[in-house]
């Protein structure tokens, strides 16, 4: 889809994940690591939240982890959704640690519980926009 | 802060007020600040000219609000317009009070969110979520209730007892907004908002403004009412998943529990003492995990815990007894510090817990605070 037409929200102009949106559109999912202490966390801050350093790196991650939780939104919050309800919201947790909230894909109802392994798709909804999203395994 | 019980039963509530809880285009948070301190001081029968400190919350500017009221104090505080800001203030104030910094303090409280179509969600909020169409503070709410679902076995059901009990009350309440009664029936068939909660799991937005008048217990003897003394107070930040809002998890079962120890260590009780309990609620979910960390129940246990009436008057632990944010009024944690106050006065009328002694307010939020209250 052309970046002009896609109508639900962009990410915002915080200035320490621009890199996660561009590894993301080249099919790699990434998280913040501290070049000093090797915390690893998300979203991107500007200071590692464990020792403060400033020098951060950006660590691909293997793209699998469990299902924690899931919702399924019947509101459209912004009017984008409108012809999409209900969908999904998940919350993952990676398995090398963080959380993300995502969305699932492919949901089949009897695979649905906590716990559920999940790997990552790179879902391009536009010419400029890559989500990364999850399936259950 | 062991050293908090050198400050138990020192403080004390003697001035609550508030307005008539609604749709109010014809004012702004002002007229309703201005209306509520007018009746916080007839309460307490306080000069305004006494008042020495001024701590405003969700009013746009502090120094407007003390020029309408004509208070020109030696302490003034602003508080962002979040729930939690209200345990966070009463506490502050005490410490305040502690250091003689203020005398008498005069806590506003406004919200105009009904009549200015405030929203919770959506372009109003924005997060780093929002490209997943992850949005309100609601959602969150429903990502833990669903993780609680998962570990525990809990229901909708049981989850609908919550919104049943404070709807009772409401009823009761000459003040509440709503008046109409509800059922479990009614709630398992309310619109879904974001599943697993629904329409009824979700508090109200209204307008209305509370003030709640602080000074020592010492001072508090010469007023017009018995005093309402703060005899325990806990506090416990969590900010590790503070990128998405109002959202734990763990349920801050953590932090609640260590705020638990804190305030029941503090006033010398525990929770089989506790006569009514005020329990931040501006979702559902929320009162059941106050009620595990708190210790009224078992861990995951919350859900068997509330069915068959627990939480309305009558009931083993009466809740909310104004009806709270879900039925009462979206006052954010100020109006169930009134409804504390007038409990334990004895001012309830039909809702009025027999023999009411001791009374707990909770937020479990980011920022969770615990408050006890008994009768000076």
């Amino acid at each position: 889809m052309p970046a002009s037409t896609y109508t639900k929200p962009l990410p915002n102009n915080d200035p320490y994940s621009k890199p996660f949106w561009a590894h993301a559109k080249q099919g790699r999912l990434v998280v913040q690591r501290c070049d000093v202490c090797g915390d690893l966390h998300f979203p991107p801050g500007p200071v590692c939240p464990a020792c403060l350093a400033s020098n951060q790196s950006f660590q691909p991650v293997s793209g699998r982890g469990t299902l924690v939780s899931w919702v399924h939104f019947h509101h459209a919050y912004w009017d984008g959704f409108k012809g999409e309800l209900p969908y999904t919201v998940c919350l993952v947790k990676l398995a090398e640690g963080p959380i993300m909230i995502s969305n699932l894909l492919d949901e089949q109802p009897e695979k649905l519980h906590a716990g559920a392994s999940v790997s990552v798709i790179f879902d391009a909804v536009s010419e400029d926009l890559t989500l990364p999203r999850f399936r259950i395994d | 802060m062991s050293d908090l019980k050198e400050l138990r039963d020192k403080f004390a509530i003697v001035g609550v007020g508030n307005t008539p809880y609604g749709n109010f285009p014809e004012t702004d948070e002002y007229g309703l600040g201005a209306a509520a301190f007018r009746n916080a001081l007839e309460d307490c029968g306080l000069k305004k000219s006494e008042i020495d400190g001024l701590l405003v919350c969700r009013i746009p500017y502090y120094a407007r609000m003390g020029e309408v009221i004509g208070v020109h104090p030696r302490w003034t505080l602003t508080m962002p317009p979040h729930g939690r800001m209200s345990g966070i203030s009463l506490i502050e104030t005490m410490m305040a009070l502690q250091c003689g910094a203020v005398r008498y303090a005069a806590l506003i409280y406004a919200n105009i969110g009904r009549s200015r179509r405030v929203t919770y969600g959506g372009e109003d909020a924005s997060s780093f979520w929002d490209p997943w169409g992850f949005t309100s503070p609601g959602a969150s709410h429903a990502l833990m209730f669903r993780s609680h679902m998962e570990q525990f076995g809990t229901t909708t059901r049981q989850l609908a007892e919550v919104s049943v009990a404070f709807r009772k009350h409401a009823l009761l309440n000459p003040d509440a907004v709503m008046k109409k009664p509800m059922t479990i029936e009614d709630h398992e068939t309310a619109r879904m908002i974001v599943e697993p909660l629904r329409l009824l799991d979700y508090c109200l937005i209204n307008d209305g403004a509370v003030c709640i008048i602080l000074t020592t217990a010492e001072r508090a003897r010469d007023l017009r009412k018995r005093p309402v003394l703060i005899s325990g107070a806990g506090a416990k930040d969590d900010y590790h998943d503070a990128s998405t809002r109002n959202f734990a998890q763990d349920f801050w079962y953590g932090p609640v529990q260590a705020v638990a120890k804190e305030a029941y260590g503090m006033a010398g009780v525990g929770p089989a003492d506790i006569d009514a309990l005020m329990c931040y609620d501006n979702f559902s979910p929320t009162v059941l995990f106050s009620l595990e960390g708190l210790g009224f129940c078992k861990r995951g246990e919350a859900g068997s815990f509330v069915e068959g009436g627990t939480l309305a008057v009558g009931g083993k632990l009466p809740t909310n007894t104004d009806g709270g944010h879900l039925s009462n009024s979206y006052m954010q944690g100020w109006g169930l510090n009134v409804e504390a106050v007038r409990q334990l006065r004895g001012e309830c009328g039909a809702r009025q817990v027999p023999d009411c002694k001791i009374v707990q307010f909770v937020q479990a939020t980011p920022c969770t605070r615990s408050i006890i209250y008994t009768l000076g």
